[in-house]
């Protein structure tokens, strides 16, 4: 009996250190948990680097390119209106690819089918330009990405890559997101893993970046081997952080360590 | 195609002490650094920043290679008369870009 008593005990603890889920009210983005300076930084046009590409970005809005000779301006107009809430809506369902696709992956889609013109490289620049000032647009709008039946299976695709233990490190993404955030990983602290201000300025990188890159290095981190860009597995799990973060507000493009 | 950030005041009251906030694109490679294959990536920096206000020099800078890739340089003036202050950025490969920003002193 005592021998059982014990046993429910450490049971009783285990699922206390594995809290699973954070809590909607707990939730932090990686802005609420940096440093005043970083937060400055971010909140200063003139400061913020990530503005260097949504200015490149809006100049390539409206330069006509590839075999149609068509810019983004003369489907689009003026993308303080017409980008409004879309990043903030992405990954979205295409009818075409009978998937969902990441806005990196639309904005190509438009290149190829509309312009006529090649898709552009990922993490490239014009294509983190063109992201930053799309992104842009719906800073300070809450995350909400549509969930219905034909979104469902990706969701849960995406929602069993974060909580699959992967790589040499034996890690999922929720023992360190959800189980201990807030917590140092040597000098670093671990944050919640909310994508809000993608694609972000990272000093680590001393470049602008996708949320791509990011969950590839996280991959590298636990050393998994990492999935392609633009691999469904990536734009999956791009789906499942972005409903997570639902309601949190876009802070793109955003400044992190 | 902009490629630098500039932040002044467009008015201020004459003697007034300004700050002039800029940020430019640049990669600033440091030429310490090798590919995957061995082959050092060669230097590519910004080696000097200067700031005009109407024709005479109130702030220049030397760079290094240790510096962060798209350099912040924030800076004070005071402000003397309207006019306009000027930006010059030059490096490595031929590097230059200008910017101009005007003000008003009153």
């Amino acid at each position: 009996m005592r021998r059982l008593l014990i046993a429910l005990g450490l049971l009783a603890l285990a699922a206390s250190a594995f809290a699973g889920e954070i809590a909607l009210s707990d939730r932090r983005s990686g802005y609420e948990l940096m440093g005043r300076e970083l937060r400055a930084m971010q909140d200063d046009d003139t400061a913020n680097p990530g503005m260097l590409w949504v200015l490149e970005g809006a100049a390539l809005w409206k330069r006509p390119t590839g075999a149609a000779s068509r810019a983004c301006v003369d489907c689009h107009g003026e993308a303080a209106v017409s980008m409004k809430g879309v990043a903030a809506h992405h990954p979205a369902f295409d009818a075409a690819k009978q998937r969902p696709v990441s806005l990196d992956q639309r904005i190509n889609n438009c290149r190829v089918d509309r312009q006529q013109a090649p898709p552009l490289a990922y993490e490239s620049r014009e294509l983190l330009a063109l992201g930053a000032y799309v992104a842009r647009q719906s800073r300070g709008l809450p995350i909400a990405v549509t969930i219905d039946d034909r979104m469902r299976p990706f969701l849960d695709a995406g929602h069993a890559i974060y909580e699959r233990r992967q790589g040499q490190l034996n890690l999922a993404c929720s023992q360190c997101h959800d189980d201990n955030w807030g917590r140092q990983l040597a000098g670093n602290l671990i944050p919640q893993a909310h994508p809000t201000g993608y694609p972000l300025y990272r000093l680590e990188w001393q470049s602008l970046g996708s949320l791509q890159r990011r969950l590839r290095g996280c991959l590298t981190g636990i050393r998994a081997e990492a999935y392609d860009y633009g691999a469904p597995e990536l734009v999956d799990l791009e789906l499942y952080l972005m409903w997570r973060a639902r309601g949190m507000t876009m802070d793109a493009p955003a400044v992190r360590p | 195609m902009a490629s630098a950030l500039i932040n002044v005041p467009a008015r201020a009251k004459r003697g007034e002490i300004i700050e002039i906030k800029t940020l430019i694109s640049h990669v600033m490679e440091t030429g310490f650094r090798r590919t995957q294959v061995g082959a050092v990536i060669p230097r590519n920096i910004i080696r000097r920043f200067v700031c005009s206000y109407n024709g005479a020099e109130v702030f220049s800078a030397d760079l290094h290679p240790a510096m962060s890739a798209n350099p912040f340089i924030v800076f004070s003036t005071i402000a003397t008369e309207s006019g306009t202050l000027a930006f010059e950025w030059t490096g490595d490969n031929g590097f230059s870009v200008k910017e101009t920003a005007a003000i008003t002193v009153e």
